[in-house]
């Protein structure tokens, strides 16, 4: 069926729709990592947003159930050059088209998803939206136009769990995890390290956070504008100082907001597995996978408590921070990887010693 | 860190004559490698016995020997010429083997030269089987059983441990000459032989076959801060028991997941690590078990090769200058993409196309040669295609290859289908479209010849297009049909002989319909970032655009 990914400049690309025959409107930004497109579709940050994939084939391996990110796919589109018509590998159990069609998420397929990186790469991220059929092009464009802004929303609600639930219920010591939309890596990498794994939803009040007596507590990412979760950011200074804190991505942006720091737009954010990450304390250079398109202002950082310790080596931004005092780090990008290089999965480990750490003093 | 300061003359090995396993990819290397030092100030000192080569033009080098590539002569050089180092990563196998002798005879000892980008330690854990296999083991990586044997009754031994079909491989020779397959013991006792007498050190491993594998390679960098990046991977179309040289190579891979991509890219930082090689690039081969992804390492070239060429082609990464400069002592941050200009080296390309490269043979100039193919490389050299699908870079590429292929097409096959398929041949693209052709399954055709699905597929819908392009004969063709043609890679030239249309009457429609080759960018980011050196490929992509303004 004819479908065309319309966005607000009123360009409509108009390609062929498969999985589900629906109208979804997000934020067009694009990814450029060359495998793992599953561990993208089931990454919740993408709430929000219509992913368009620079590399052209996509499907060629499957989908498994194994390297799912979370229980569904949350994304509102998905926009390819050429989906696979067949897939192929050992662990493979249905195609991705089967996939979209069972979760009803709406793909695009055939439009030249070169063209798309070049004007997001010079506009920035743009509102757009997918029309399955005929319809008036107008008409579609006005749609978009009036579709709300990704910016200024609070959709982690969205996402994640009303209840708390327990991921790994033994190990050495216990951690919360502060879901605002947790990919399942980051708790695959805590229950590795022999810790206890308590996942509680954002909107928890911190007291009941407390009552179960963390030795830490990791804040995940998620999707959206950090800006307006000031209930989240309130949680989280009630929890700091208590505990040694972990902050991945959206965690990372929300701990900067406790700290005094602020939040920008960035243009069209880093979505990718080959990010250059530079540790300053350490001066080593990491191969890094990124998902954001909000970013903590480094100089709204520079007469708080908090340090720089990384920043990206393609545009200097800011990519990674500490407490000067407490046991408290956090990092823009996901040492979780999945999909991507795992070259800073270390980070859970220092993550461990910190509660190790406080344990022992 | 900046470049050596306490470097002042550098000496660099060509690879010497062209010659099967070794040909104009070490010129290019090395012509990049003089480029690179010359632009840092350092005084070079070449030799390479091949003075029909682009390095070895007056003005590449500041000295540059003519001479015979042995370690008598290089030695006489080296007194003479007193450099302070000595480069032999970017000259193929030959440079590397004459580094290896220069240093067992004490010559760059003596003289005090010193082996920058990979030392002698490291070149003899990447060619020495058994050093090899010890270090991949050690760091809980596995490589195929073998053994090593100095003489044929060493040698039947562990073939008959091992258990048939075994690998032979001579150690220490260009592009695995004498490698080959025993499938029993009289077989194995002539070919063994024959490896002994091919390896420099009589010495030959005797492997585990891993044959109908799917077969892989990272190219790997590494500079002085231990820093580690890839800059491809590449699957190989050809299953394990090709010679790598020989097989047809996609790029980037396509069917692994990144669970097993990122598997086999740890390991590949640990075996460059742990083979030591201490700046430059790395080629680090992988075989996969189909059935269960099980993972095994093949082997390493310690050094720039002929898959360095093409890995810099695909992505615009050009290996062998920042190779160079890593060399001499820069790492990968302070060297800015040649590309983007603004961001640096330090990141792994993404790409948004697909690379195909297909070896040329040339075995009618081989009186008596069977063109059957297994891992000794018989192939002269190699094209490479660029297209925004596997369908249009195979066709493109087959129409490179100057064997007058129009694409994929009818020629005449001189096997019948079945042996076409099973044994490795230079046609056997053709026999695969012949087999679906007439009919056979994809299923059919993979438990012949044990080619991943994945590509079967994509040629299945080229054939069948072919079918549905040949039904349409004598009518106009349709826009849909055309421009469906056209991004799987026909041309012209095939669409006239399939439809009976005049060539010049398709490009005429084509012109009408607006179906015009595009250009599009090689860039090392897939238009994340603007570029400003960029170099294009032609493709039919057609996209549906169109504005609609309030």
């Amino acid at each position: 069926m004819k479908g065309h990914l319309v966005v607000e400049d009123g360009t409509i690309y108009t390609g062929k729709i498969f999985g589900a025959r629906a109208v979804r409107y997000g934020e067009l930004i694009f990814n450029t990592s060359m495998t793992g497109y599953q561990e993208i579709l089931f990454d919740p940050s993408y709430k929000g947003q219509i992913l368009a994939m620079t590399y052209p084939l996509i499907g060629n391996y499957g989908v498994n159930t194994e390297d799912c990110e979370s229980e569904r796919i949350h994304l509102e589109g998905f926009v390819v050059r050429e989906k696979s018509r067949i897939y192929s590998n050992w662990r493979a159990q249905k195609s991705l088209e089967e996939l979209f069609k069972e979760q009803k998420v709406v793909g695009l397929e055939g439009v030249d998803t070169r063209k798309i990186t070049e004007t997001i790469r010079e506009f920035g991220a743009l509102k757009a939206g997918i029309f399955p059929g005929n319809r008036d092009k107008r008409e579609m464009v006005t749609l978009v136009q009036k579709s709300p802004s990704l910016v200024g929303r609070d959709i982690v609600s969205r996402v994640i769990k009303s209840e708390a639930y327990t991921w790994q219920n033994f190990g050495k010591y216990k951690v919360v995890v502060l879901d605002c939309g947790v990919k399942y890596n980051i708790l695959r990498l805590l229950a590795r390290l022999n810790l206890k794994v308590v996942v509680y939803p954002a909107t928890a009040p911190w007291q009941e956070i407390e009552k179960e007596e963390p030795d830490g507590i990791l804040i995940s990412n998620g999707p959206g504008d950090p800006e307006p979760l000031k209930t989240v950011v309130s949680t989280v200074s009630n929890l700091v100082g208590r505990h040694p804190v972990f902050g991945i991505c959206l965690g990372h942006q929300i701990l900067g907001q406790v700290f005094g720091g602020k939040t920008y737009k960035l243009k069209f954010g880093h979505h990718g597995a080959n990010h250059p990450v530079k540790d300053l304390t350490t001066g080593r250079i990491y191969i890094t996978v990124q998902n954001h398109g909000f970013c903590v202002d480094q100089r709204t950082l520079d007469e708080t408590e908090i340090e720089i310790t990384h920043t990206n080596l393609n545009d200097g931004t800011l990519e990674g921070m500490a407490h000067k005092k407490w046991p408290i780090f956090s990092v823009q990008f996901h040492p979780e990887d999945a999909p991507g290089p795992r070259d800073t999965e270390y980070l859970f480990t220092k993550f461990y010693t910190l509660i190790e750490n406080a344990q022992e003093s | 860190m900046p470049r050596r300061a306490d470097l002042k003359k550098i000496m660099l090995l060509g690879s010497g004559p062209i010659i099967i396993g070794q040909a104009c990819e070490f010129d290019y290397s090395g012509a990049q490698a003089c480029k690179a030092l010359k632009e840092e100030g350092y005084e070079i000192v070449l030799v390479n016995s091949n003075p029909a080569t682009i390095m070895t033009d007056p003005e590449m080098a500041d000295k540059i020997y003519l001479e015979p590539l042995v370690p008598e002569i290089v030695a006489k050089i080296i007194e003479r010429e007193r450099p302070q180092a000595l480069l032999p990563t970017l000259g193929g196998q030959t440079a590397l083997n004459l580094a290896s002798q220069l240093y067992e005879q004490g010559v760059l000892q003596k003289y005090q030269v010193e082996l920058i980008g990979a030392d002698y330690q490291a070149i003899k854990k990447g060619e020495d089987r058994q050093l090899f296999k010890e270090a991949i083991t050690e760091i809980g990586y596995r490589v195929p059983e073998s053994g090593t044997a100095h003489n044929l009754k060493q040698a039947i031994k562990i073939a008959t441990t091992i258990g048939f079909p075994v690998i032979i491989r001579p150690a220490y020779t260009l592009g695995g000459t004498g490698s080959a397959v025993a499938y029993n013991v009289e077989e194995f006792k002539e070919l063994a032989e024959i490896g002994l007498k091919a390896s420099l050190t009589n010495e030959i491993l005797i492997e585990e076959s891993v044959l109908g594998w799917k077969e892989y390679e990272l190219e790997v960098m590494r500079d002085l801060k231990d820093n580690v990046v890839i800059i491809c991977s590449i699957e190989n179309f050809d299953p394990m028991g090709v010679h790598t040289g020989d097989s047809i190579t996609v790029a980037p891979v396509q069917t692994l997941t990144d669970k097993e991509y990122q598997k086999m890219r740890d390991a590949a930082i640990a075996i460059i690590r742990k083979i030591g090689v201490a700046t430059g690039g790395s080629n680090i081969q992988f075989a996969v078990n189909p059935e269960n992804g099980q993972m095994v390492v093949i082997e390493m070239n310690p050094r720039v090769s002929r898959s360095s060429a093409l890995a810099s082609k695909a992505t615009g990464f050009p290996i062998a200058k920042i190779a160079t400069k890593l060399a001499v002592g820069y790492t990968l941050d302070e060297i800015p993409n040649d590309i983007t200009k603004k961001t640096p080296s330090y990141f792994e390309p993404t790409i948004d196309y697909c690379v195909v490269k297909i070896p040329k043979f040339n075995f009618e100039k081989f009186p008596g040669a069977v063109p059957q193919l297994g891992t000794s490389m018989k192939s002269v050299g190699e094209v490479m295609a660029i297209g925004r699908n596997f369908k249009e870079a195979l066709q493109k590429a087959l129409r490179s290859l100057e064997e007058r292929f129009s694409g994929l097409e009818d020629i005449k096959l001189e096997w019948p289908v079945e042996q076409g398929l099973k044994v490795a041949n230079p046609q056997r693209l053709f026999y695969i479209r012949e087999a679906l052709r007439q009919g056979k399954s994809i299923e059919e055709v993979y438990q012949l010849c044990n080619i991943d699905r994945w590509f079967l597929a994509n040629i299945e819908e080229i054939v069948r297009l072919e079918k549905k392009l040949k039904k349409a004969k004598g009518k106009p063709l349709s826009f849909a049909m055309l421009k469906q043609a056209k991004e799987f890679g026909f041309s012209d030239k095939q669409l006239a002989w399939l439809t009976g249309c005049p060539e010049l009457q398709i490009s005429k429609l084509r012109e009408k319909y607006g179906l015009q080759a595009q250009y599009k960018c090689v860039d090392t980011c897939a238009g994340e970032f603007v570029a400003e050196t960029p170099y294009f490929y032609s493709t039919y992509e057609y996209s549906e655009i169109t504005t609609a303004r309030q």
